[in-house]
This record gives structure tokens, C-alpha cells and sequence, in this order.
């Protein structure tokens, strides 16, 4: 029970440190202010959500350091999926990850908040607050787009259909998903992502766009299991390079 | 431990915090913030929990160290910490701390009736310059995580708000 509760920390952990960092790629470049401020701010709540994860880890769960665990580790050590590794593309792909990812990010966290595992229920409980201003800026821009002009209603209508796999690859199960399914602990990744579909789907309708099938066979999976798409190492070095430079550098 | 030679109170080590600001908030302590969870004052270190009003704020480890400063001032050494055992929402805020951010030129989060944040609490909000409840979101995100960006139509001014965390 306790390897698979770090299982799912790991993971839960790793997702936000990735796409905290995919988030912060828009900082100075963002299409207007505000979006450049919502993109850092979500960053910088991510990487600190990974932060608490981590610490977590470290001091219940006898892991190394929050430093060690967010950067030291092998890319087959990391349990991210493969959705939040992909570039940050144009922003018609970001803002339909940013959606797609938050809606079921938020919704782990609720189905946590009354986890036995006291340190996760809090953090969930906390961090549920947080996210909620997430799926705001995503449902609102996306709502927005489609319903705008003929060529912003298309352009979100083809990054859903092309992220959409990967987002079914969130769900990917592990060996760690019964095991915390029989203990109470976390009601598993079936159940995440039959809540996140209906939420999605019913906002994606909503706002005049399709909700492509949820097809099982074309979900890409690996990332659970440490097997990362061709994105995630080159942005490993990225995160750690003054780091393996000068081990003991300070800033 | 001969650290420290008198015992202090809850009370002189809450005094003590209030000299402590949120560098981000600078008219508000650490205390009008509700930040204080808990003060231990009968453990033999004195141990202070504060709760992060964002778990991402990069103000933290500053907060601590500016708290752990300013009871060393007045001779008493504790142990700081932050953890998550006791949740701050905006609901934490005093009515005098709200005065002091509508003062600032930062409206100040409604209260929060329960744990949903409802279109309505998002949109009552009033101008800090004029009053004005005539007011629109502009975005959830602003200088810092716990900034919003609204605009005022009476006044035609933009303006910062504490948002509302549940």
C-alpha cells in the first residue's frame, strides 16, 4: 500500500512539474499580457504543487530530497504521461491541454480530498481551491474561441482531436490503481476519467464544438510506466543544466 | 536547553508576528492574514505553524525567515514551520485587514459562503478608487498567485483584487 501510495504521488507530482515548465515557456512570449501572467501564474502554481508533492514524499515516504526527486531521477524513473511532456506548440494546442489536463488534474484532487493518507487529503483539500481559477481561464478561453470566427472555432476544434489521446493516456493504469481502489485510498483512473469525460464533453458541446470518441485503443500510454515520448529528456537536461554543470552552485 | 531563559506566552510570541509582513502584502502581518495556524508556547523550543495562503507562493521560505527574525528580537527562539494541517481560505482575512487592502488599492475578497466559488461572488466586487460595484474580471491572474486583474466601468480604471480562494 505504501509503494503504491508513492506510485500515484510520483505521478501526480512529476505531471505538474513537467507541465509547470511547459506553462513557463509562454512567460515573455504570451500573445497578450494577461495570457503571458495566466500562463506564468499557473506555472508557478504547478512547480510549487510538485514541491509539496515531493516534500511529501521526502518526509513521509523516506524519498530523497525534493531537489533530488524533481531533477535527479533517470527519465525512466519519471511517472508523468506523455500528454504534459509535448511542446507547448501553438496556442491553440496549449489551450486545449490546458483544459483537457486541468479539468482532470482538479478532479484527482477531489476524489483525494478524503484520503486516509492525512498529508494527501490536505494538500488536495488546499490545492482544490487553487485549481478551480485553472479550469476557470481554461473553460473561459475556450468557450471564447469557439464560439469566435470560423478559423479560432476550427483551430480548437483540431488541437482537441489531436490532443485527445494523449489526454486519454492520463488514465493509463498501473499496477499501484487496485491496490489504493481496495484500500480507499484513491478510487483509481477508471473512475478519474469517467468523471473527467462527462465533465469535458459536456463543456466541449457547450461551446459548439465534437467531443472526439474516447477510444481506448488510440490512447498513448507509457508515461505511467516510465516510458516517456521523445520530448521529455531534452527537457530534463533543460530543467538541470547549471545543476550537473556546478553541483553546488547557489542562486 | 539554555537557549532561552523565560518562558514567553502564545500571546508575546503573536505580538511578536505581527511585526512580520507577506512581502507581496506589505500593509498586512502574517497575523491579520490568518496565516498563524497554531503557537505551541509550552513546548520546551516554542514551535509557530503558519499555513501558506498558496502552496506555490515563492513568499514562503521568506515568511518563515522574517518570522523566525522577529521573534529572535525579542529573545525568543522557536521553531517556525509551514504545513497544510489547518487550511487558509480568504474567509481568514479580518474585517480590518479587508480595510487596510481596500485602503492599499486592492479590493478585498467577498466572503465565502461555502466551498464553491459562484459566478455571483466572482462578479460583486467593488472598485477601490470609486466604490463602484459596476465591475468585470479581466483576469484570475495577476503580479502575484494571489492577485486577480478587474476592471471598474464607473471610473473606467483597472484595479487589483485579492481573489476569493475557498
Amino acid at each position: 500500500m505504501q509503494n503504491a501510495l508513492k506510485e500515484l504521488i510520483l505521478q501526480m507530482a512529476d505531471d505538474a512539474l513537467v507541465l509547470g515548465h511547459r506553462n513557463s515557456e509562454w512567460t515573455g512570449i504570451g500573445p497578450m499580457l494577461e495570457e503571458d501572467l495566466a500562463f506564468s501564474s499557473m506555472a508557478q502554481d504547478k512547480i510549487g504543487h510538485a514541491l509539496a508533492l515531493y516534500t511529501i514524499l521526502h518526509e513521509h515516504m523516506g524519498e530523497p530530497d525534493p531537489d533530488k526527486l524533481g531533477f535527479m531521477r533517470k527519465e525512466e524513473e519519471y511517472r508523468c504521461c506523455q500528454f504534459v511532456e509535448l511542446p507547448i506548440g501553438e496556442y491553440d494546442f496549449t489551450l486545449a491541454r490546458h483544459f483537457l489536463y486541468d479539468h482532470a488534474e482538479l478532479i484527482r484532487y477531489e476524489m483525494l480530498v478524503n484520503c486516509p493518507f492525512e498529508p494527501l487529503a490536505q494538500m488536495a483539500r488546499k490545492v482544490r481551491g487553487e485549481l478551480k481559477y485553472h479550469v476557470l481561464h481554461a473553460d473561459t478561453f475556450l468557450r471564447e474561441l469557439a464560439r469566435g470566427t470560423e478559423e479560432s472555432k476550427a483551430r480548437m476544434q483540431a488541437a482537441i482531436r489531436y490532443a485527445w489521446p494523449y489526454a486519454l493516456g492520463m488514465f493509463e493504469i498501473t499496477d499501484a490503481d487496485a491496490q489504493l481502489a481496495a484500500a480507499g485510498a484513491y478510487a483509481g483512473e477508471k473512475e478519474r476519467r469517467s468523471r473527467w469525460l462527462s465533465t469535458v464533453s459536456s463543456i466541449i458541446n457547450d461551446a459548439g464544438l465534437q467531443v472526439p470518441e474516447p477510444d481506448e485503443a488510440k490512447a498513448i500510454y507509457g508515461g505511467r510506466k516510465g516510458y516517456h515520448s521523445e520530448y521529455l529528456k531534452p527537457l530534463l537536461d533543460e530543467m538541470t543544466e547549471v545543476v550537473r554543470l556546478d553541483p553546488t552552485a547557489e542562486w | 536547553m539554555e537557549t532561552h531563559t523565560k518562558n514567553f506566552t502564545a500571546e508575546e510570541i503573536r505580538s511578536a508576528l505581527e511585526q512580520v509582513k507577506d512581502p507581496e502584502i506589505p500593509v498586512l502581518s502574517i497575523v491579520e492574514m490568518g496565516m498563524v495556524s497554531k503557537i505551541d508556547a509550552d513546548a520546551e523550543v516554542p514551535v509557530v505553524v503558519l499555513t501558506p495562503t498558496f502552496v506555490g507562493c515563492p513568499a514562503l521560505n521568506l515568511i518563515r525567515q522574517s518570522a523566525v527574525e522577529a521573534l529572535k528580537e525579542r529573545g525568543i527562539h522557536a521553531e517556525v514551520k509551514f504545513d497544510l494541517s489547518d487550511k487558509w481560505t480568504t474567509n481568514r482575512l479580518s474585517p480590518q485587514a479587508k480595510e487596510k487592502l481596500e485602503k492599499f488599492g486592492l479590493a478585498p475578497p467577498p466572503y465565502l459562503s461555502d466551498e464553491e466559488l459562484t459566478e455571483e461572488q466572482l462578479n460583486r466586487v467593488r472598485c477601490p478608487h470609486c466604490h463602484s460595484t459596476d465591475t468585470t474580471l479581466r483576469t484570475a491572474f495577476g503580479s502575484t498567485l494571489c492577485r486577480a486583474i478587474r476592471f471598474c466601468f464607473t471610473c473606467r480604471q483597472a484595479f487589483e483584487q485579492f481573489k476569493p480562494v475557498a
